[in-house]
């Protein structure tokens, strides 16, 4: 996107330049002509053209009209990720950045990713609003707390590249800066076949489901008192107001932290929250382990083909 | 003097003891006071300035601490925004003049005007002592949660101060509009106004309608803060973005209090120094209240990147782009006076031109921010920084500065030295472009704006900066000395001494308490130059 966004730019650089020029151009020509040469000499008394008004509103309003429309089909592009990326997760907190593929590979402050690949950011706040910027793809988003946002990217050449916090947050926030590493692809499965831990995202994320004792009231049928969760991502929830909504990761993690906000129809109130029990980063394992469960709910990997398009909420930009 | 003539003392006569300052209803000398008061934080805040562009010489954070940096940049934008740029025009140059360029012998509200200045000081004591006591370090936008659940710092009292403060605003809006309303001087029509009151009608319907606003957001703060009640911090239930929106619904229009004010001098001044009537008057007098309206539509072009919908940012970036209509008009109409008038280059006209060269460069900027995808890179960078630099400080400034000089020999009846006047209106244009014009340019290689310490590539353009900043400094500190020494060995001034139209020139300089010896009838159109 980068070369498309410089393109608007510089024409808006040039736009400005021409604009200016032209402007003070006539002021400083009037100025010299039009001097005062007689101590109580007074203007030639002109009261206005309407002609001139309206040739003067109507060109500049083509041509905001025109920077409108072209802007706003870039950003239109810009907010839509392609259908198929790969997936990063993000958590912001004071004032750090931590990165989790969802192969279980973590990070600090450094993000790697292949070249001429689609990278779409996860991204939440473990504290106060952060913002994810790398300058040289020229991208940018708040990471907010107590949700979601996206962002994504598509490197078109190796190299390292840098990424800053750039929502004010704090003391440190000039120090919550990290880079982006982008790989050849041979080189980046390299680095991810250097140890991911301990598992998948979704993997611990089902360890999660288990330990937090999800997994009683939640079961592979609709025997359990809570809802089912096998397909439910990305699908369409019927609420008890009768509203229904698309079970996307705001949905699923509100439900997780704040279950009463919106109930699904049939079920009773009983699930306690989860908030202050489970990390930003449990959250999201949770989340990955959710989307997890289709139609083979011990297949624990098949995220990138996930119906990431069709989960595009208001939310994201 | 031309006054001794005259029956009654003139204002700055009448009454001498501290007293009859502090306790005067004549609205010439609320001006004053507010002259005094506004020029104070001024200089406060121009202090931390200094120390911003001192740190931000070196890339490391090598001069203070992290901590401090960030109360720094805090505190020079609250004093600047709060106490300075949105009360400076029209609490200064307004006060003193819309009664007088209406022929009204006082403000409908003189009590009230009164109460204004005390609420003013009293909410910039409170910053100041919250400033003393430890400072505020959420920079002047007040994000929540940092401020509101996160901040170690006295939010609370800063808030309260600027909360404070903010019926100041309230209090000297509703004084202009019922003002010009009800005691315009027999044949004073509304087409006969001139565009300085048109301007500062139009700010006072803004700061009687935002105000409010931002006055019960910040109590939302201050209420998370101390009481916990979860309104923004989404730990008890809260939306952070909830509180930007409420913030930018006032702290946008905010901007057209500075600058509509600017405007009207500007009008003025262009008349007067060309010896004109100002090009398209009716269309120049309805932009203001164009901007005033559509100004309140925009807010969410300060959050195309805080999780707003994709649809909901196009609306308000084409909102943008249609406020930047009404101010490209006024542009052009002020450049088409110039055609066939009779120019003079006194000081207050080398404002004009300054005012021109940075609200030209800051308008077409305003541009960039409004086109989403350009917007989504510059945005928080200091790309942004020099661009509302441009607009709310070199315009507001340069006018503020044009209409002291213009209106100096009124105030107080004594002439400055015109040549020093000169140079430091060029000083000032040379300072301020070099001080932000390097801004535009890190900005859009990325460099975050409120960061202590950056990375080293950056640093050269910072340079640029901070050495502009030194002759910036100059250019405001030179008026500080010529125009004080012109109180005490100045030429008593005239009653017109540019041979300008308007009421405020008809009486004498300085003028009687009552503003004029005679009720004034109004028999003719505004900049009526050509008889």
């Amino acid at each position: 996107m980068a070369p498309q966004v410089d393109a608007l730019y510089f024409f808006l650089v040039a736009l400005t330049a021409f604009f200016t020029l032209l402007i003070s151009g006539f002021v400083v020509y009037f100025a010299i002509k039009y001097r005062r040469r007689a101590k109580d000499e007074t203007g030639v008394p002109i009261h206005g053209n309407l002609r001139l008004e309206i040739t003067w509103t109507v060109i500049p309003l083509i041509i905001v009209l025109f920077i409108f429309g072209w802007s706003a089909k870039l950003f239109f592009t810009m907010a839509r990720p392609p259908a198929d990326t790969l997936d990063v997760y993000v958590v912001g907190k004071q004032w750090m950045w931590k990165f989790q593929h969802p192969d279980g590979h973590a990070e600090v402050n450094e993000l790697h990713v292949p070249v001429g690949t689609s990278v779409k950011l996860t991204m939440t706040s473990q504290d106060v609003i952060h913002d994810v910027y790398i300058p040289d793809f020229r991208v940018k988003a708040d990471v907010l707390p107590g949700r979601y946002t996206h962002m994504w990217f598509k490197a078109t050449k190796p190299g390292r590249y840098r990424l800053f916090c750039a929502e004010y947050c704090g003391t440190n926030h000039s120090g919550m800066v990290g880079w982006v590493v982008v790989q050849e692809r041979a080189e980046y499965q390299q680095w991810l076949a250097g140890g991911a831990g301990s598992g998948t995202m979704a993997q611990t994320g089902e360890r999660l489901f288990k330990d937090l004792s999800c997994i009683t009231c939640h079961k592979e049928d609709t025997t359990g008192r809570g809802p089912t969760l096998i397909g439910l991502y990305g699908k369409a929830v019927t609420l008890d107001d009768g509203n229904t909504v698309e079970a996307d990761e705001g949905y699923l993690r509100e439900s997780i932290v704040n279950p009463r906000a919106r109930m699904v129809t049939g079920f009773q109130p009983i699930m306690p929250t989860f908030q202050g029990l489970i990390s930003e980063e449990g959250l999201l394992q949770l989340i990955e382990y959710i989307k997890s469960l289709k139609a083979t709910p011990s297949n624990a990997t098949g995220v990138t083909a996930a119906p990431a398009a069709a989960a595009a909420t208001p939310e994201k930009k | 003097m031309d006054t001794a003539a005259t029956p009654h003392p003139n204002y700055l006569k009448d009454g001498y003891g501290l007293k009859s300052w502090l306790l005067t209803k004549d609205h010439k000398r609320i001006g004053l006071l507010y002259l005094l008061s506004v020029s104070a934080f001024f200089v406060l805040g121009a202090v931390f300035a200094g120390l911003i562009r001192l740190e931000l010489m070196t890339p490391a954070g090598d001069l203070v601490e992290s901590d401090v940096y960030n109360k720094i940049f805090t505190m020079h934008g609250v004093i600047m925004v709060f106490f300075f740029l949105i009360p400076a025009i029209p609490a200064v140059l307004g006060n003193f003049l819309v009664p007088l360029m209406i022929g009204a012998k006082d403000l409908a509200f003189p009590r009230i005007n009164l109460l204004s200045w005390y609420v003013y000081t009293i909410g910039g004591i409170f910053t100041l002592w919250a400033l003393v006591n430890g400072g505020v370090d959420t920079g002047w936008t007040f994000y929540t949660p940092y401020s509101s659940a996160f901040s170690n710092s006295n939010v609370a009292l800063v808030v309260v101060g600027i909360f404070i403060n903010g019926f100041s605003s309230i209090l000297t809006g509703l004084n202009f509009i019922v003002t010009i309303h009800k005691m315009r001087a027999p044949g004073m029509t509304w087409f006969r106004l001139p565009l300085f009151i048109w301007a500062h009608y139009a700010t006072a319907l803004i700061m009687v309608l935002g105000t409010p606003v931002i006055a019960i957001t910040l109590v939302m703060v201050a209420a998370e803060r101390l009481l916990h009640l979860g309104i923004f911090d989404p730990k008890l239930g809260g939306d952070p973005v909830l509180f930007q929106h409420l913030f930018w619904f006032y702290s946008h229009p905010a901007v057209y209090i500075m600058i509509l004010p600017a405007m009207g001098v500007m009008s003025e001044l262009v008349a007067a120094f060309s010896r004109k009537r100002i090009f398209g008057y009716e269309v120049v007098a309805f932009s203001s209240l164009a901007i005033a309206v559509v100004g309140f539509l925009v807010w969410g072009h300060h959050m195309f990147v805080s999780s707003q919908s994709v649809y909901a940012a196009m609306a308000f970036s084409l909102l943008s782009f249609l406020v930047a209509i009404p101010s490209a008009i006024k542009v052009f109409n002020w450049s088409a006076t110039l055609f066939k008038g009779s120019i003079s280059f006194e000081a207050p006209m080398i404002y004009v031109f300054g005012f021109i060269g940075l609200f030209l460069i800051g308008g077409l900027t305003g541009l960039f921010l409004a086109a989403l995808a350009v917007d989504v890179h510059v945005t928080d960078t200091y790309f942004v920084v020099a661009h509302f630099h441009y607009i709310m400080v070199g315009g507001t400034i340069m006018m503020y500065l044009g209409g002291l000089h213009y209106w100096w020999p009124k105030i107080f009846g004594k002439l400055y030295h015109d040549g020093l006047a000169r140079v430091s209106g060029i000083v000032i244009f040379i300072g301020f472009n070099l001080t932000f014009f390097p801004q535009f340019i890190v900005g859009y290689l990325g460099m975050p704006r409120r960061y202590h310490a950056y990375p080293p590539e950056f640093q050269l353009w910072n340079i640029l900066s901070s050495a502009g900043a030194v002759i910036l400094a100059i250019g405001y500190a030179m008026p500080t000395f010529y125009l004080l020494y012109s109180l005490v060995k100045g030429r008593p001034a005239p009653a017109n001494p540019w041979g300008a139209k308007g009421l405020e020139w008809e009486t004498p300089s300085p003028p009687p308490t009552h503003n004029f010896e005679a009720a004034p009838v109004v028999t003719e159109p505004p900049y009526n130059y050509a008889k």
